[in-house]
């Protein structure tokens, strides 16, 4: 087991090493002359970044230059549009879309040849003959880190490298120098909020937790990231997954519990990989465990794996599966605080929340609840997806507004189109129209606009999305994902889809749209958790903002942003075509007649077509339309 | 569940009793105990709130949103079954916005239920129909796509029609909770959630163990038992055949409950009156065999008692559903189980041998129906041992629900009816055979019989009252010359009864008798008996003991109250069947049980 | 579909497994998931050894084999093919690729062909939202892709 004092000098040891990574283009006095930092978030991984670090190591080896030159597999850097991403320090070049075939080039051009790859090299990211800092772009001056602080910077599967950057010195100050209540007072101080969506502050509930009555207590960490689009969690698993582990711990100090759970989807093997790793090399190092680091209190994690099921990330019914049962949520109260896991106290935090913590303690209340907006202080991590350019992870400071992020740190619809929409909370959330752009972005604006925080998903969407089939695409997910307890939400939802497909194929009568938001209402109303309850929100938000596109369905019989088939045609303009026969050729059906050479012969047979769209990229004339 | 004192952090816990709580219902002052339900608080005030899935003591999951209520301050509905009250808590149990919501769940309950009211035999006791009705709903409010299943009808006792299921899951906690058989459970997810067994397997093909206490709790029309009265109808018709139904015990103190009468009423005679004018030829008592089933099963104790190598505890084989639960579940503890048949099988057993031969009958013409108040009856009659070689003992087995429905079916004014006697011979039971219908009542027969035959002289009392009530394990003892002690148990459930047999499987049980019965509260709160709608249960109305009243009463007031004493008995075995537990009596009203295979 | 039959081996596996989780919490969902790992779905013979082994009824197995999507009760075919149908993927056109992929494979999502070769499933958000639209087959991902790619893709798992 390390003692503190051992900490400390690996501690100042690395920071030593690390500080190559400083962007400071100066090479410091280690053996370590550069370091190769490459995204080993799944994004980049599945651009193959793995076999990209190992050509890495393999060529520098031939180059007998791996002492010299480390390669470092990092966590998510964020910008997963230009991924896989390669940073090389102590200059900070930025190279995008690097792949194993790439390696070769900057192994003998940069790294021995000392000139940077150009064709690779971020543009941004190098201003007048000099490289800019990372955080000097424009996809990230805007952002503020604190849960991602360590994502892209550190080894997550070296624990050393955690350590260095201050890890594992919150947990004992709060040991050595804090009352369990005082850190709850800390945390209710910086007024953290839940992160997982609802926004229930954070101190509150350990408060709960702390004072009810229980042999045992359990500290669970909610890491089923079920929201479509979000993928924050999953990053800070894959990224820095110590931070989590030292959260739980001084949660577990807190509110008096020695055992703690994380639920985490099993669709996210390298973070489930990465976690495992570091409760292992925690446990090593004797920071986990029974008397971790000498400090004279127990804490142990076990990690539990969730197997398909989006409503299980409801923290009743996420304790429900830990169980082992059917991940199927209960009625509250009484709350988990009181009656969780195994029916003890049970403080269920999601990991964004719990990355702040760590923060929090060494920084202080005060530092954190500066940040932000009084209610809503400190920042939120988003994932940005859909039509827009930078997709990717950004955290910025709560009440930073919509456009900012879309504009400024998002760079704005592709492809130039015109800026729609933004969908925030997932399933759970609403659609935010383009004429309410300015919205700050925290959870008491959100919600007062119909939409919610939700976990962070923020997909952007353009004039070619239509909004009764983004309805739609929701409802059919918790269509999907209820888990058919309560009526409402088993029966309710399914109707309420039923409606909007009515309506997407033309067969919606006006009525229809009182109808949908009646029922809503009622599910709102009524349901039994969550999921339920938040589930009409996609429907109440689009037919508020978007109604005329869902009067478009029903009286005109079109869907203006041409997505829904049912209302699309396809027709053939005769002064462009030329008579080749190409889609006559392409159509599966047989639905397009013509003769050779005679345009004016073209014609789509609408009742046998079947709107698959195969024609019209076939067409070299543009005579194929989509009406 | 009651609310913890750690919910309301200002509770104190200086003192044991329960605080009360003041609290408005729709403007009515009251005041409950902490933790009391809102629901229950309700009805205390005088306003009933609908259930569909509430149901006391068995479900709680607050699945249907049917009991919802409005609660000053709070933005959603609030679950009255589940939500305890709070100080000052002002609820509204019949709001505009609660009357709306309630009509819209019930109408998104019968978007995706088969209505086919007319002819779903549930339609009297239909829950959702009563509700449909009082709520004015509009069944083709929300059009759209049904769930369609297969109805299982594989098996001879029960039937599931998953088309009318509202997914209110009271027999899954039924299946699961109380009798821990755990044969059904809620599969698949989302609007495709279903009940239903492992692998979609039809019922015959799982170890399911007939107890039919689903049936009970359904809301709906999804479970109903086997309808066999075609069968007794075809044999009365038949004029080769000589009809003879037996009535057991149970039947006459909840029948009535079908035309009308209080739960509890014991309409023996205008039965007997109706089971004549449907023209069964003879009208007999199963009680009748229950005495036999005494006299059989006390021998075969003693037997145990005396002999080392015998297995003890000794445990009842009258409910057949136990019987299954034993062979599917602990086929290792069979040996426990008494060889005897039950009442039922025994009744059936003397009317193909003993009847037959006195009355010059060939028993493949005798036509043995019984009306019984469970549903694993209808098992029991095919298991093998029968008495005669081409026969079963009996032939055909109606529940006391289907009686009712072949009485309604035949016009006959029940209610009109005179006050009929059961036929002779062979027709009368003593009121020890009668109380083998309730739990405890079998160990109270056999008790009074252990008592005077072995100790010899007359007991004071004959009032076990340690082994009655609804408590879910009595024990008693008894002093036994020769023997000494007697340690015995009396068990109802099957959940409970695991427990026991859990005991024995660690070799910790000290009793060497157990009477155990598989429904709760014994064969009156059979999976045979009348439905009672769940507004009478959760109203704090125990049923079981109330039809066990009616017959505890009459036994109070009877002048047969030994099984021993039964002149008929005593006949039977002295013209007969010879010495009690004899090879005779052995070969006739004993049987084997055997393991069965959980899923084939 | 073809008969159930395990190995000595994978036998072996499972029987560990069980005995050292009958002493965990909760451990049924653990013991389904790692018997998923050894045979790669949850066959009746399977669930029904976990029933017996952990004391649960068989039926509270298969309740919970059905809830989660993850687990397997049929055999799935060699190719896993997966398309994201998280949002990000969605507004970008994942809904086409799954229609390219089901016309090539000649089965709907959530199905298995008939000779064994492709599962299709139309998955949940799997966080590569920077790749949308993509396609999965096995552990392999393949981002930012459109129709036509999938034909191309495709061509590589034809046996």
């Amino acid at each position: 087991m390390k003692t503190l004092q051992q900490l400390q000098e690996i501690r100042d040891k690395e920071k030593i090493r690390m500080s190559i990574r400083e962007n400071t283009g100066e090479c410091v006095l280690t053996t370590v002359k550069k370091s190769v930092l490459i995204c080993g978030g799944t994004g980049c991984v599945s651009g193959s970044s793995k076999i990209t670090r190992d050509e890495f190591k393999a060529r520098l080896k031939d180059h007998n230059l791996e002492n010299e030159i480390e390669v470092i597999f990092v966590g998510c850097f964020g910008l997963c549009a230009k991924g896989p991403i390669v940073i090389i320090y102590p200059e900070g070049t930025f190279y995008e879309h690097v792949f194993p075939k790439d390696v070769g080039e900057i192994v003998d051009t940069h790294l021995v040849g000392g000139q940077v790859v150009k064709r690779l090299e971020n543009k941004e990211a190098y201003d007048d003959g000099r490289n800019k800092p990372l955080f000097e772009t424009q996809f990230y001056k805007a952002q503020q880190r604190i849960c991602l602080k360590n994502c892209g910077h550190i080894d997550p599967e070296n624990i050393d490298e955690y350590i260095a950057m201050d890890g594992y010195l919150a947990y004992p100050k709060c040991v050595k120098e804090m009352t369990p209540e005082g850190v709850i007072d800390v945390i209710k101080a910086s007024n953290l909020r839940g992160r997982g969506g609802g926004g229930f502050p954070t101190g509150r509930k350990w408060e709960v937790t702390a004072k009810a009555k229980g042999d045992q207590k359990y500290i669970v960490c909610n890491a089923d990231e079920g929201d479509p689009g979000a993928f924050m969690d999953r990053s800070i698993l894959e990224g820095d997954p110590h931070s989590v582990i030292e959260s739980m711990m001084i949660a577990g100090y807190a509110c008096g519990a020695t055992m703690g759970y994380v639920y985490i989807r099993a669709e996210y093997p390298i973070a489930v990989q990465r976690l495992l790793m570091a409760l292992h090399q925690a446990r090593e190092y004797g920071i986990l465990g029974k008397n971790a680091m000498g400090l004279g209190h127990e804490f142990d994690i076990e990690v539990r794996l969730g197997a398909g099921a989006f409503v299980c990330g409801e923290s009743s019914a996420l304790v429900t599966s830990i169980e082992g049962h059917r991940g199927e949520p209960r009625q509250k109260p009484p709350n988990l605080a009181v009656e969780g896991l195994w029916g003890k106290p049970t403080a269920l935090n999601n990991v964004e929340t719990l990355a702040n913590i760590p923060q929090i303690i060494l920084n202080g209340a005060d530092w954190y609840s500066s940040i932000g907006s009084p209610g809503n202080t400190g920042t939120k991590v988003f994932a940005l997806g859909g039509k827009i350019v930078n997709t990717g992870l950004v955290e910025i400071p709560m009440g930073t507004t919509l456009r900012t992020v879309i504009e400024d740190i998002g760079g704005g619809c592709m492809n130039g189109k015109k800026f729609k929409a933004a969908q925030t909370g997932g399933p759970s959330g609403g659609c935010i129209p383009a004429e309410l752009i300015d919205t700050p972005i925290d959870f008491d604006s959100l919600t007062e606009i119909g939409s919610m925080m939700g976990s962070g998903g923020l997909i952007v969407m353009d004039e070619d999305n239509c909004m009764v089939d983004i309805a739609k695409f929701f409802l059919d997910f918790t269509v999907e994902e209820s888990c058919g307890k309560c009526t409402p939400c088993r029966i309710g939802n399914k109707r309420l889809f039923e409606i909007l497909t009515r309506i997407s194929e033309g067969k919606g009568e006006m009525k229809d749209i009182d109808e949908m938001l009646e029922l809503s209402e009622y599910i709102k109303r009524d349901s039994l958790c969550g999921l339920g309850k938040t589930a009409p929100n996609p429907v109440i938000s689009t037919i508020q903002y978007f109604k005329d596109e869902f009067i478009a369905h029903i009286k005109d019989k079109k869907c203006p942003a041409g997505v829904c088939t049912a209302l699309l045609q396809y027709i053939i303009d005769k002064e462009k075509c030329i008579g080749c026969t190409l889609c006559i050729r392409k159509c599966p059906v047989d639905a397009i007649k013509g003769e050779l050479k005679k345009p004016e012969t073209f014609e789509v047979i609408q009742e046998k077509c079947i709107k698959c769209g195969a024609c019209e990229p076939a067409c070299k004339f543009k005579a194929i339309l989509k009406v | 569940m009651p609310t913890k004192a750690s919910a309301k952090p200002k509770a104190s816990t200086k003192s044991t009793k329960v605080k009360d709580i003041n609290l408005k219902i729709n403007n009515i002052d009251i005041s409950v105990p902490a933790g009391t339900k809102i629901y229950d608080a309700a009805r205390k005030a005088g306003f009933s709130i609908p259930t569909l899935c509430y149901l006391k003591g068995i479900c709680n999951d607050g699945s249907c949103r049917i009991c919802v209520v409005e609660v000053k301050g709070e933005k959603n509905l609030v679950t009255s079954c589940y939500a305890a009250v709070r100080e000052g808590m002002e609820v509204f149990t019949t709001t505009q916005k609660v009357l709306k919501d309630r009509k819209i769940t019930l109408e998104l309950l019968l978007s995706d239920h088969k209505v086919d009211c007319p002819s779903c035999p549930r339609a009297g006791a239909c829950e959702l129909k009563t509700l449909s009705n009082q709520y004015g709903c509009d069944m083709n409010r929300y059009p759209g796509k049904k769930n369609e299943y297969q109805i299982d009808d594989s098996s001879g006792f029960l039937v599931r029609d998953n088309n009318r299921c509202i997914l209110c899951r009271r027999c899954v906690h039924m299946c699961n909770k109380i009798q821990s058989v755990g044969v059904i459970g809620v599969n698949h997810r989302g609007f495709h959630t279903d009940i239903g067994q492992a692998f979609e397997a039809e019922l015959k093909d799982s170890p399911c163990v007939a107890c039919g206490l689903c049936i009970n709790v359904c809301p709906v029309g999804a479970l109903t038992e086997k309808d066999d009265t075609q069968k007794i109808l075809d044999a009365i018709q038949d004029s080769s055949k000589h009809v003879i139904v037996g009535v057991a015990p149970a039947v006459r103190v909840a029948l009535g409950e079908e035309f009308g009468h209080p739960i509890g009423t014991d309409v023996e005679g205008k039965m007997i009156s109706s089971l004549k004018m449907l023209g069964f030829d003879k009208v007999f008592d199963v009680s009748m065999a229950a005495d036999l089933t005494i006299m059989e099963e006390g021998t075969e104790l003693l037997h145990r008692l005396h002999d080392e190598d015998a297995k003890l505890p000794m445990i009842t084989s009258c409910s057949p559903g136990w019987v299954n639960f034993v062979e599917y579940y602990y086929p290792e503890l069979l040996g426990h189980i008494s060889s005897c048949k039950s009442p039922q099988q025994m009744f059936g057993a003397i009317m193909k041998t003993y009847y037959a031969e006195k009355f010059e009958l060939d028993p493949k013409n005798i036509f043995v129906a019984t009306i019984m108040p469970c549903i694993a009856k209808k098992t029991e009659i095919l298991r093998g041992s029968q008495a005669t070689a081409d026969a079963q003992d009996v032939d055909a087995v109606i529940t006391t629900r289907e009686l009712a429905r072949l009485i309604k079916k035949a016009s006959i004014e029940f209610n009109k009816l005179p006050i009929g006697d059961w036929d002779n011979p062979l027709g009368v039971g003593s009121t020890a055979g009668l109380i083998f219908g309730t739990t405890g009542g079998v160990m109270e027969a056999s008790l009074r019989t252990l008592s005077e035959t072995i100790n010899k002289k007359p007991l004071k009392d004959l009032d076990f009252k340690k082994v009655r009530g609804i408590e879910y394990i009595k024990e008693a003892s008894v002093d036994l010359d020769e023997i000494g002690k007697l340690n015995v148990a009396v068990v109802h459930t099957l959940g409970e009864a695991r427990k026991i047999l859990e005991q024995i499987k660690e070799g910790k049980s000290e009793y060497h008798f157990i009477e155990v019965m598989a429904c709760s509260g014994g064969c009156v709160g059979g999976g045979g008996q009348p439905i009672v709608c769940s507004d009478i249960i959760n109203d704090n109305i125990d049923i079981p003991s109330a039809r066990a009243k009616a017959m505890y009463s009459k036994d109070k007031k009877s002048g047969s109250r030994k099984s021993h004493e039964n002149p008929i008995i005593q006949e039977v075995y002295r013209e007969y069947l010879g010495e009690v537990g004899g090879d005779k009596a052995h070969k006739i009203l004993h049987t084997k049980h055997k393991k069965r295979i959980r899923h084939p | 579909m073809s008969a159930f039959v395990d190995t000595v081996e994978q036998k072996e596996q499972l029987d560990a497994v069980l005995s050292d989780l009958k002493v965990v919490k909760g451990s049924l969902m653990i013991a389904m998931q790692k018997a998923q790992e050894i045979y790669g779905y949850l066959p009746k013979e399977i669930q029904e050894r976990i029933a017996e082994n952990l004391s649960f009824p068989l039926e509270k197995v298969y309740g919970i084999a059905t809830f989660y999507s993850q687990f397997h009760i049929h055999k799935p075919g060699k190719y896993k093919v997966g398309i994201c149908m998280g949002t990000a993927c969605y507004v970008r056109g994942a809904d086409l690729l799954l229609k390219r992929v089901e016309e090539i494979t000649g089965i709907l999502a959530g199905q298995t062909s008939e000779n064994g070769l492709y599962t299709v499933e139309a998955t949940r958000c799997i966080g590569c939202c920077g790749l949308a639209p993509l396609i999965t087959v096995g552990e392999e991902v393949f981002g930012n892709i459109n129709a036509d790619d999938v034909n191309r893709i495709m061509e590589n798992y034809k046996e």
